[in-house]
């Protein structure tokens, strides 16, 4: 895929991540074939596939947790000024300290980078207050809904201002309602300051809804079958267009076969 | 007409639930039964001392001044071997559960050491450390090291990995992540295991204090029992047995101040 040349803030430097033939293997097993990629700045890109295909793996390698056995990832550019953690990751099942409070979990993002009390507790309230957790600060994630835990998590993301989010999964493990209201957060968030972001799902409606592009992985070993790219901008999205249901019916159409095929290969094994 | 009942509740149950008195009524019923016993002559006075009488004991053990000079040299070994091996036995639980080498080197050796009844080593420690107070901390402080070791290295070992690979993601330092994640994640484990270790402290303080120890609840037993002087026996069992709730009752208030993340 190509960066696109109308970029959100011309004339600022933004870093951009670029995949060139990243092969991977776990044992005999190969998971990951020729992945070539660009993730541009400002920008989402929904990565999608059947179960099994190393997505989440893939996303894994772009933010420096697992290391491929072929290929390079490469940041390009400069991250963002402020930013404390350019690649940063929100994971599925909302990875907080049960032991800290909300405000503690975000600082615990903050606390190696020695702010001072004052800039750290800013940071705090501010991303608080982008996600709506203000009079939660001091309640325990026990106390939290999930849908709540991930909006802390989200919280937590953008204290360190990265340059990508990295977002695994990040709605699978809420019920339907909660995926609504997070997505409408995240196109909230997004269209207010628009931030780079790989959106790993399984889920084809939220890929419809949120990405900018979408990449379709095959099955095991994934390798890129098609990027589908939707132009109608994020915030006046009505998924019950014709055009959008024909993209979403496409994505299916090619990801059928390969989640058939891949769901009897997981019953053969 | 069809036959029509209600549906039979078959749920319930395997939920355990704070009694707050039975406890209690458990043992003053058990007294009660001795002493009831001892009073008619069911049970003979060499079978179980009246329960009347071990309290009249501890009456006079409590005015004579003798309690204290008993009590206070058996909870500073207690404290003092306690502390020792309890603290280095986290330390080298800890070890073992962030570095491979330490695992490989040690668990093998733990598990050598858990085994041996530390009592059996009382006359080497009384060798190498004299017969003073050295060795019986080093009774006590051995006995509680090995149990807080693996209890602590289990615990490390079932510190949520995806926590880890989150502070990773976010790039805290090795130290950061020790401290802020792999610890306290630790806790609950660490904590259980401590009071099982001081238990097992409790149990190798009597041991330590049957040989060569003028003054210390052991020691006092140990008088007891070899005149067959049955109140005083049990008055010292009973001294024991507070001492093993006052324990645990602490790692309670412990556990409520460190895990009230928990529940």
């Amino acid at each position: 895929m190509a960066p696109r040349g109308r970029a959100h803030c011309p004339g600022r430097t933004r870093m951009e991540l670029r995949l060139s033939k990243v092969s991977h293997a776990y044992g005999g097993t190969e998971v990951l074939r020729d992945i070539t990629l660009t993730i541009p700045e400002g920008r989402i890109v929904c990565i999608v596939g059947p179960s099994g295909c190393g997505k989440s793996t893939l996303l894994r390698m772009m933010g420096g947790l697992e290391r491929p056995d072929a290929g390079e990832i490469l940041q390009v550019g400069a991250p963002p000024e402020g930013c404390l953690n350019p690649l940063t990751y929100v994971f599925q099942d909302f990875a907080l300290l049960p032991w800290r409070t909300v405000a503690g979990n975000i600082s615990l993002a903050l606390e190696d980078h020695r702010l001072g009390r004052t800039r750290q507790d800013e940071i705090i309230a501010d991303v608080l207050a982008r996600t709506g957790l203000s009079d939660f600060a001091g309640a325990l994630p026990r106390q939290l809904s999930g849908g709540m835990k991930q909006r802390v998590a989200i919280a937590r993301a953008l204290a360190v201002n990265p340059a990508v989010m990295l977002l695994d999964e990040p709605l699978s493990a809420l019920d339907a309602q909660t995926r609504e209201l997070l997505m409408d957060d995240l196109i909230g968030l997004w269209t207010r300051a628009p931030f780079t972001a790989v959106y790993v799902t399984h889920n084809l409606a939220e890929a419809v809804r949120l990405g900018h592009a979408i990449v379709v992985l095959s099955r095991r070993p994934g390798a890129i079958r098609e990027v589908v790219e939707i132009d109608e901008p994020l915030e006046t999205r009505d998924m019950s267009h014709p055009d959008l249901a024909a993209k979403q019916q496409h994505l299916w159409q090619l990801m059928r076969d390969e989640a058939r095929a891949a769901d009897a290969e997981l019953a053969h094994a | 007409m069809p036959e029509t009942r209600p549906v039979p509740f078959r749920g319930g149950g395997f939920r355990p639930q704070t009694r707050r008195w039975v406890g209690l009524v458990v043992f003053a019923a058990l007294i009660a039964l001795a002493e009831w016993g001892t009073r008619t002559g069911w049970i003979s006075n060499l079978t179980l001392p009246r329960p009347s009488d071990v309290l009249a004991t501890f009456g006079e053990l409590w005015e004579s001044g003798l309690l204290f000079k008993h009590l206070g040299p058996s909870l500073s070994r207690l404290a003092v071997g306690a502390a020792l091996g309890a603290s280095v036995g986290i330390s080298v639980g800890v070890l073992i559960g962030l570095f491979s080498y330490v695992r490989a080197g040690l668990v093998p050796l733990v598990a050598a050491l858990f085994p041996i009844p530390k009592i059996a080593l009382l006359p080497l420690f009384v060798i190498w450390f004299g017969i003073d107070e050295g060795s019986k901390y080093a009774l006590i402080a051995f006995g509680t090291f090995t149990p807080t070791v693996v209890a602590t290295y289990g615990a490390v070992d079932n510190v949520d990995r995806t926590l880890i690979r989150m502070g990773q993601s976010f790039g805290l330092g090795w130290w950061s992540i020790v401290r802020k994640i792999v610890l306290p994640g630790a806790m609950p484990g660490i904590l259980s295991g401590l009071r099982v270790s001081l238990a097992i402290a409790i149990i190798l303080l009597v041991a330590a204090e049957m040989l060569g120890a003028e003054y210390g609840i052991g020691a006092y037993i140990l008088e007891a029992g070899s005149l067959y002087d049955l109140e005083r026996l049990f008055a010292g069992v009973v001294i024991l047995s507070v001492l093993g709730v006052a324990v645990s009752a602490a790692i309670t208030q412990i556990e409520k101040r460190l895990l009230n993340w928990r529940n």
